[in-house]
């Protein structure tokens, strides 16, 4: 700990420059001073929700950014993220009790054959990070997994996750069974794993395929604001 | 196997120039008909005949050196498929095949015990310690020593603490070794190690290895741009280049890696002018990819170092402008505000 870290109070900063440095301890992984932070902004009256979009999806939005970019990589997400988490289990209490809005719901999983878990945790981390409800089915999982999953916890999206060339391909067979059952339309569908591309989502009749855990969450807000747009034009 | 330079390995690097490695494993045990999610290390049990024709399919092609079925081979990943206490025992089989393989061959060609990632992230972003990973490592060090591999081979790692962790197991079981990282993330390892990070992390190993360098990843072409991250500081230890044949395309339900043999044998031959000595190839990459680069190889001569544009040329577009070792990788420009001290 350096003297210039000592310098910093967080409580002496208004709520502008407080907001700036949780930026930066999000960036940094530091859970303690985000804890603060998250209390201090409660303390001065802020709303759960707003402390969650302005404070904490902000910071991640940079951490999602740079992730996108090649600036950060896997074990600085992971710590942001971990601090992410510290706040939000200070917010998730008060969220449900003062109803505030869901940012959206999704469901993921690694699918049938594919035991690999790390990019699917990354995602699930990073949409987490993002306001979004997450759960997660984990790995190995078949069609009746999804579709019971869906139908018990009612997503917005589904998020599929193959890391073998060999299990990608059931990711059209759960696509083309919910076409079957009439419901495609009902979900937003985003695929992602290494050896996938731009190409294959096509291909299999996705709606997207996401490089990384931080285009995820890019395409997955893209898709929640065309949602939201098609709700109120269709009142 | 006390010393290393009694070992095949190292005294074949003293004699040859380059030395022909293998090709993929899990791609082609699946062209066998294993199925997806199934652990290939359960056939060295269950169907050793398929693992002595994925071996010698390699041999016969012209490797001097493959890779044992036991990549997937430790506790934790076996857990997986309910068959962590048999790490010992599928990697020992392993080596044994292949032994048997390698001394029928008529030639000199060595059995080098395949060792994978964990696939647990490690502290402290993640629950695996590094103690429970050189443990994780050493156990099945134990079983590819005991089936007679000539040395211990790490490969795919993606973090600094693991590839140590592996270095370290190795020592304790004695074992000389190879290790490769695969730089997948914008010309660096997932966990963000660019090629000259992975050469001063070598300077921290006590026990060093025989050789190092990358494998998979994304194409032919990034892996060269890794190869040349390696050979520009001026390292003396031999440098491993195994590329996959390509990028995995998806036509009619099926994936197929997109390299052909001609594109693989290009490859092998740029990868000496880069400063590889140990050239073979990753996921994709069959016997037919195999001959094609020994031939290639065997017609060797020396070229002046390629340039990235080169490269690009013979093999395809990078997948990253920059691979974080030209000064052009993207930055950050931070308030001057507290940092995390690391």
């Amino acid at each position: 700990m350096s003297d210039q870290e000592d310098d910093i109070i967080l409580s002496e900063l208004n709520d502008e420059d407080l907001v700036a440095q949780m930026f930066d301890d999000l960036y940094d992984g530091l859970k303690d001073e985000i804890e603060e932070g998250v209390n201090l902004l409660l303390a001065r009256d802020w709303t759960p929700y707003r402390v969650l979009t302005e404070a904490l999806v902000g910071g991640m939005t940079i951490v999602g950014h740079d992730f996108r970019d090649g600036i950060l990589f896997v074990p600085e997400v992971l710590l942001a993220a971990n601090a992410m988490k510290g706040g939000m289990a200070i917010l998730k209490p008060l969220l449900i009790a003062t109803g505030a809005p869901r940012v959206g719901k999704m469901v993921i999983g690694t699918v049938k054959g594919d035991i690999h878990d790390i990019g699917k945790n990354l995602v699930g981390m990073m949409m987490e990070g993002a306001g979004f409800e997450v759960v997660d089915l984990g790995i190995n999982n078949s069609v009746d997994a999804y579709l019971e999953a869906i139908e018990r916890e009612g997503p917005d999206i589904l998020g599929m996750s193959a890391l073998l060339t060999t299990t990608m391909p059931y990711m059209k067979v759960v696509i083309d069974t919910l076409i079957e059952k009439g419901i495609r339309d009902d979900y937003t569908v985003l695929v992602g794993g290494a050896p996938l591309n731009e190409e294959f989502g096509k291909a299999i009749g996705a709606d997207a395929y996401c490089r990384d855990a931080a285009v995820a969450v890019e395409t997955a807000k893209e898709f929640m604001a065309r949602k939201h747009n098609r709700m109120a034009a269709n009142v | 196997m006390s010393s290393s330079s009694s070992n095949p390995l190292q005294i074949m690097l003293s004699k040859r120039d380059w030395v022909l490695a293998d090709g993929a494993t899990g791609t082609n045990l699946f062209n066998m008909g294993l199925s997806s999610g199934d652990a290939p290390e359960l056939w060295n049990k269950t169907a050793p005949e398929k693992i002595r024709a994925l071996y010698k399919g390699s041999v016969d092609a012209g490797s001097d050196l493959f890779l044992t079925n036991s990549f997937g081979g430790n506790r934790s990943r076996l857990k997986l498929h309910a068959a962590e206490n048999r790490a010992a025992e599928l990697s020992r089989i392993s080596a044994e095949i292949g032994r048997e393989v390698a001394d029928t061959s008529g030639r000199n060609v060595i059995v080098a015990g395949c060792v994978g990632p964990t696939g647990e992230i490690m502290e402290p972003m993640g629950p695996l310690s590094y103690s429970i990973a050189v443990e994780i490592f050493h156990e099945q060090a134990e079983g590819l020593k005991a089936g007679g591999a000539d040395v211990a081979w790490v490969e795919t790692i993606s973090f600094g603490d693991e590839y140590r962790a592996a270095a370290e197991a190795f020592a304790l079981a004695n074992m000389p070794w190879v290790g490769t990282m695969s730089f997948d993330t914008a010309g660096r390892t997932m966990m963000g190690i660019t090629a000259p990070e992975m050469v001063k992390l070598l300077a921290k190993i006590p026990n060093k290895p025989l050789a190092f360098g990358a494998n998979c990843g994304v194409g032919a072409s990034d892996l060269l741009r890794t190869v040349l991250g390696f050979s520009s500081t001026n390292t003396k230890l031999p440098i491993v280049a195994k590329g996959n044949a390509g990028i995995p395309k998806y036509h009619d339900g099926h994936i197929h890696y997109d390299g052909t043999p001609e594109l693989m044998a290009t490859y092998a031959v740029l990868a000496r002018d880069c400063g590889a000595t140990i050239v073979g190839g990753c996921c994709g990459t069959t016997p037919d990819h195999l001959r094609a680069m020994r031939t290639a190889l065997e017609k060797y001569e020396p070229h002046e170092r390629p340039s990235l544009e080169t490269i690009k040329t013979a093999l395809g577009e990078f997948s990253s402008e920059s691979d974080g070792t030209d000064g052009n990788a993207p930055i950050r420009k931070r308030q001057n505000r507290r940092r995390r001290i690391t």
